[in-house]
């Protein structure tokens, strides 16, 4: 008998399989997006409670309409122009003796915010806004905050705020969770969010 | 003469495929990994806005996702265009909100239920009427951490 080896496998068609396995998972896949603004709404209240009586001054009023125009305290502004003008009036610190706020490096107008803790932003929308002329608002907003969070973060701890934030929700963060725990509440003590979205105005 | 044609009659080599499998392979090990399978099968228009000071949604298991938006161009014979809200795989009302907050918190463990969010993920052409009712439905059914899904891109992009 003639010696007989075993016959080979043919491969060549493996590269086919293989991409159509790649082709589907190539289809499948959407890389998700999962990043986003949070935000905290509030909570129900009941009918009965009267609001706090806050002075005009400590509130920066936004105001978008159904035309997605900004009006910033009565005045028309540009979206871009938006961060500038809520670090001031966040910033401004005008209140003096026990409103006074010692780390604030704004204009100290006695005419705008008494103190950062007491500066409330107020936002009211139209019903017909678009939603990305409210989340581009929002976006503003927020940067405004983290702004001036992470100067003072930076002032007190050589650290930008958001990157302590991120350290923070890091599972697999090293360092002392506890210490950076306390100084964000701190940070986030002298700039609170102060946010308030009225119900959306028209029909 | 015959010895200078044969010298000449080398054909170009074939380029040696055999390591296309590997390489493809490799890719295909890439995706596999890096998939995330969708949940739930799109049926409206979803574009999502620009914004820049986002947060990172870490725990997917702990997170709802409603969207909104127009429906896609092929359901808007059945549908109409105006922009509505889509809970898991079918279009809903303002109203099945909340029932499905209460069915998402049935499925999960009572002590991760505090640490449940919200993401939203809407259109950017939707109207903020829509969005603020979704807004009073979650107040009214205490889920109250939200996140606007959004691209990571300059707020500039939006318009």
């Amino acid at each position: 008998m003639a010696k007989r080896s075993a016959p080979e496998v043919n491969a060549g068609s493996m590269a086919d399989i293989a991409f159509l396995l790649l082709i589907f998972f190539l289809v499948t896949t959407t890389i998700e997006t999962d990043r986003g603004i949070s935000r905290k709404l509030p909570p129900i209240q009941d009918e009965d409670v009267v609001p706090p009586v806050i002075k005009q001054k400590n509130i920066f009023t936004v105001i978008v309409n159904r035309n997605n125009d900004l009006l910033v305290e009565d005045q028309v502004m540009q979206l871009g122009e938006l961060r500038k003008a809520a670090m001031d009036f966040l910033d401004n610190g005008g209140g003096v003796g026990e409103d006074g706020c010692s780390y604030c490096k704004g204009a100290r107008d006695p005419q705008a915010s008494d103190n950062p803790k007491k500066a409330i932003i107020s936002l009211v929308n139209d019903r017909q806004t678009e939603y990305r002329t409210y989340i581009s608002v929002q976006n503003e907003l927020v940067a405004a905050y983290n702004e001036l969070r992470n100067r003072e973060a930076n002032r007190l701890f050589g650290m930008d705020y958001t990157e302590m934030e991120a350290k923070y929700n890091d599972p697999n963060y090293k360092g002392n969770k506890d210490k950076m725990g306390e100084q964000i509440d701190q940070v986030k003590e002298m700039f609170p969010q102060l946010l308030s979205e009225a119900e959306p105005k028209g029909s | 003469m015959s010895k200078f044609k044969k010298k000449k009659s080398g054909e170009l080599p074939a380029v040696n495929t055999a390591s296309l499998p590997d390489i493809v392979f490799m890719l295909l090990f890439f995706f596999m990994v890096a998939t995330v399978m969708r949940q739930n099968t799109l049926m409206i228009d979803n574009k999502l806005p620009f914004a820049d000071q986002v947060e990172k949604l870490d725990r997917k298991e702990l997170v709802m996702y409603i969207y909104a938006g127009k429906p896609s161009s092929r359901y808007t014979q059945k549908f109409g265009s105006e922009a509505r809200i889509q809970l898991n795989d079918k279009f809903a009302d303002v109203k099945d909100i909340q029932k499905f907050i209460y069915a998402e918190r049935e499925t999960k463990r009572e002590e991760l239920i505090p640490y449940l969010t919200t993401a939203l993920k809407v259109d950017v052409e939707t109207n903020m009427g829509l969005v603020s009712d979704i807004k009073q439905e979650l107040r009214k059914a205490e889920a109250l951490k939200i996140n606007y899904t959004t691209r990571i891109g300059e707020v500039a992009k939006n318009n």
